[in-house]
Formats: C-alpha cells, sequence, structure tokens
C-alpha cells in the first residue's frame, strides 16, 4: 500500500431521519479508497466530536436536512475547537439554503454540497482539502 | 518521550493519534510500543467472533455496559473489512453504541482490516497493547463478521466469544473443524427467536461430543437478546469466571507465552525479509527470480535456494 487511507467520519446530527444521502455518500467514499466510519442517525454534536477524536479522523462529513444547520453547525465546530480538533475538515450537505453558506464558511466549514452534486466533485474536494 | 506521558496520563487525543500511528505503521509508533510494552500486560483481552448479523456490536455494547457498572474501563476494537478492490471501507459498528457515547471510560476504536483476512487487522495486537498502557481494565475486540476459519483472535484474545444466532445452520455445522473450536463462551443471541432452542441444543450437542482433556473447563453456552439486555450479566460473569479460570489453572500464563512466541516469529520472519531486500538492492533480485521462474528457464524452490545462498 503506497498511499494511506483517508479517514472520515459520516454523520447525521439533528432529529431527521432521513439517511438514504449519508450512505450515498460513505459508499462512494469508500469506492474512492477512504476508510469511512459511519455513526447513523441522530447524533448529538457531543457525539460527533467525541467519535472524530476516539477515530482519529482527517474529515467530517454532516448530513443536515431538517433545517437546524444553523444552530448544530456553531456548536459541532465550537466542540471541535476546544476538544483540539481544529485540524480536521468539516464538509456538510443536504438541504441548505444558499444564504446560509456564507455563515457555514465563516464557522470554518470548508464545504457545503447541495442536493445534485455529484459525489466525483466530493471526493476530488475532500481530498484537495486533505492535502494541504 | 511526552507522547508516552501524555498518553498515560490519560490524554485521549494522544491514544488517538498513536493508534493511527500504529495503523500507518510509521516508526515513530514502533519506539513508543517499545516503550509501552512494559506498562501492557495487565487489562483482560476479550475477543468477540461470529458470523455478519449475528449481533456482535450490540452485544459488544451491553457488555462494555455491563463492565462499566462494576466500576471498570473499558476499550474497544470494532474491526471491519477493507475492500480488495479500493482499499477503501465502511467502519459501521458504532452505530450499535451510541448508549456508551459520553463516558470517558470508554474508548472506542474502528479499524479496517486492510488485507488481512484471519478476522482482525496487521495492527491489531499492537493497538491492543497500547490500550493496555494506557489503563483500560477490559479491551473487547470485535472481529470482522466471521465466517469459518477467521480464527486469528483465539491467538490475541485471553477469552473468546463466538457468537451464534439462531437459523445460520444445522448441526453438521456445528461439530465442522473451525471457528466454533476457539469458543471460551459460547453466546445463543437472538435467543427469543423460535428456533433458539435448536441451536442451542446443537452447540450442546457439539460440546458433549467432543473430548476434552481431564480437568478441561466445560465451555458455557449463555443465551442472550441483546437488544433487550437479556443474559448480559451472565454473559459477564461468564467471561470473568473464564479468566479466574485461566489464572487459577495457568492456563493464562501457557496462552500468554504462545502468543508471545508467535509474535516473536512474525516479527523476526518480516524483518529479516526486509533485511534481505535491503541488502540486496531492493526487489531487483526477487525481480529477476520472478521472471527466471515465470520462463521456466528455474522452478521457484531452486530460486529461492539460490537467492538465500
Amino acid at each position: 500500500m503506497t498511499t494511506l487511507p483517508i479517514r472520515v467520519l459520516v454523520a447525521k446530527p439533528g432529529l431527521d431521519g432521513h439517511d438514504r444521502g449519508a450512505k450515498v455518500i460513505a459508499r462512494a467514499l469508500r469506492d474512492a479508497g477512504m476508510e469511512v466510519i459511519y455513526t447513523g442517525l441522530r447524533q448529538t454534536p457531543e457525539m460527533i466530536a467525541e467519535a472524530a477524536l476516539q477515530e482519529d479522523v482527517d474529515v467530517i462529513g454532516l448530513s443536515i436536512l431538517s433545517g437546524a444547520h444553523n444552530a448544530l453547525a456553531p456548536r459541532i465546530m465550537e466542540l471541535l475547537k476546544t476538544g483540539g480538533l481544529s485540524d480536521v475538515k468539516v464538509f456538510m450537505g443536504g438541504i441548505i439554503p444558499d444564504e446560509d453558506i456564507p455563515m457555514l464558511r465563516s464557522l470554518g466549514i470548508a464545504g457545503v454540497f447541495g442536493p445534485g452534486t455529484s459525489t466525483e466533485t466530493i471526493v476530488r474536494a475532500i481530498r484537495e482539502a486533505v492535502k494541504e | 518521550m511526552d507522547l508516552v506521558d501524555s498518553l498515560l496520563s490519560g490524554n485521549r487525543r494522544a491514544l488517538a493519534r498513536l493508534i493511527t500511528q500504529i495503523e500507518n505503521d510509521l516508526p515513530v509508533a514502533r519506539n513508543v510500543l517499545a516503550t509501552l510494552y512494559m506498562r501492557a500486560g495487565r487489562a483482560h483481552l476479550v475477543g468477540v467472533t461470529g458470523a455478519p448479523g449475528t449481533g456482535k456490536s450490540t452485544l459488544v455494547n451491553e457488555l462494555a455496559r455491563a463492565f462499566r457498572q462494576s466500576g471498570r474501563t473499558v476499550a474497544i476494537i470494532a474491526i471491519d473489512p477493507t475492500s480488495p478492490f479500493t482499499g477503501g471501507a465502511i467502519l459501521g459498528d458504532r452505530i450499535r453504541m451510541r448508549d456508551l457515547s459520553g463516558d470517558s471510560g470508554v474508548f472506542i476504536r474502528s479499524m479496517a482490516t486492510r488485507g488481512s483476512l484471519g478476522g482482525l487487522a496487521r495492527a491489531t495486537a499492537d493497538v491492543a497493547t497500547a490500550l493496555d498502557a494506557a489503563g483500560f481494565d477490559v479491551v473487547l475486540i470485535e472481529t470482522v463478521g466471521a465466517g469459518q476459519s477467521e480464527v486469528d483472535i483465539a491467538q490475541l484474545a485471553h477469552t473468546v466469544l463466538v457468537v451464534e444466532a439462531p437459523g445460520l445452520g444445522d448441526d453438521v455445522q456445528a461439530i465442522k473443524a473451525g471457528i466454533l473450536e476457539i469458543a471460551d463462551v459460547l453466546v445463543v443471541n437472538k435467543a427469543d427467536q423460535p428456533n433458539a432452542d435448536i441451536t442451542v441444543r446443537a452447540l450442546r450437542g457439539m460440546l458433549a461430543l467432543s473430548q476434552p482433556e481431564s480437568g478441561a473447563r466445560p465451555t458455557p453456552i449463555c443465551e442472550t437478546v441483546a437488544t433487550e439486555g437479556k443474559g448480559i450479566a451472565e454473559l459477564a460473569a461468564a467471561i470473568d469466571d473464564h479468566r479466574s479460570h485461566l489464572n487459577a489453572s495457568g492456563g493464562m500464563i501457557e496462552r500468554t507465552r504462545a502468543r508471545i512466541r508467535r509474535q516473536i516469529e512474525t516479527m523476526l520472519r518480516e524483518q529479516l525479509y526486509a533485511r534481505f531486500i535491503s541488502r540486496n538492492g531492493g526487489h531487483a533480485e526477487l525481480d529477476a527470480a520472478v521472471e527466471a521462474v515465470m520462463d521456466r528457464r528455474v522452478d521457484p524452490y531452486s530460486a529461492v535456494e539460490e537467492m538465500i545462498k
């Protein structure tokens, strides 16, 4: 094995129960040679930060379709910071209005992917972000 | 060495980082492990194996809770397979372990097999050493969903649980060689399902047929319904009993000696190979031998004889 696999935590914070998108992404990242830690539905920000620390991931992918991203994202980013995990790249996907994206980016979210984004685009963005 | 110090003082971030370095086989990890090894040897290593879907992750979750209630700290290594085609993996065991979140006495790490075929990842033993040295009382090691011959866990764990579920095969499956032979404790999970008694009976029949050495301890069969927490206290007690038995009978010393011998043999083999390759100018000689055997100018047996002369 020449290159080390990128480790990604895929999590669904919040209360909506739609995890098909998260599973499609997990599968696509697996097929791109990444190790995906899939944590399932209804993760609290605390659970996500703790899992990211224990699993020593390079990237976190958050899937949010409930509209609660403006509440969840700041809390998750704050917990990552206090946990010494500022170097972990965080991406978001789901139903996120364009006007919210600048605020999310200002929190340090590395990228926001809306519906219809190709999995190739996401894989490329993750590889670029980890290379930095 | 401050990585060792912060790890021994309970820094979880340092522990997580070290595990990554061990998995990636970095030279720095080897140095740290050399120090940590002298501090390890206290933890009870418990292996949990069985076919996919028998409920291993849910059982591990419940067992961890039971051990926590008795005041012990618990580390979990949860292994899932790496794709042979892409090198990627989906590590999904944490889904069943959400109850353990927020407990600082629990540390969960998912590992991909990265090409190993025996049910564990290559670095599992070294990761267990790190968790042991970090002070965890129990290290639960969940193998990949195992078929019949993924038995590496027997060479690593002190106590091996083989998890069965109803409806997975008849009594001939139960007398085949392989995974059932390595069980220190047999678990029939999903014991509330209709055919559970048939599975228990088949296992009991299998145990009655085997002829243990005189004085050997009979293998207990524990029935559980992990999703409801049923039978977990009894299973935790059976695990503790097995450890007491190993300590009292001298089995612990024997297992440890056998494990250390195998570890040294494996490392010796790897190191000798690496040294051979580097001393002979990389892989050129190996490549030449491959071509010679390809063309049937020489047979592989003579080629190797010639190389190690």
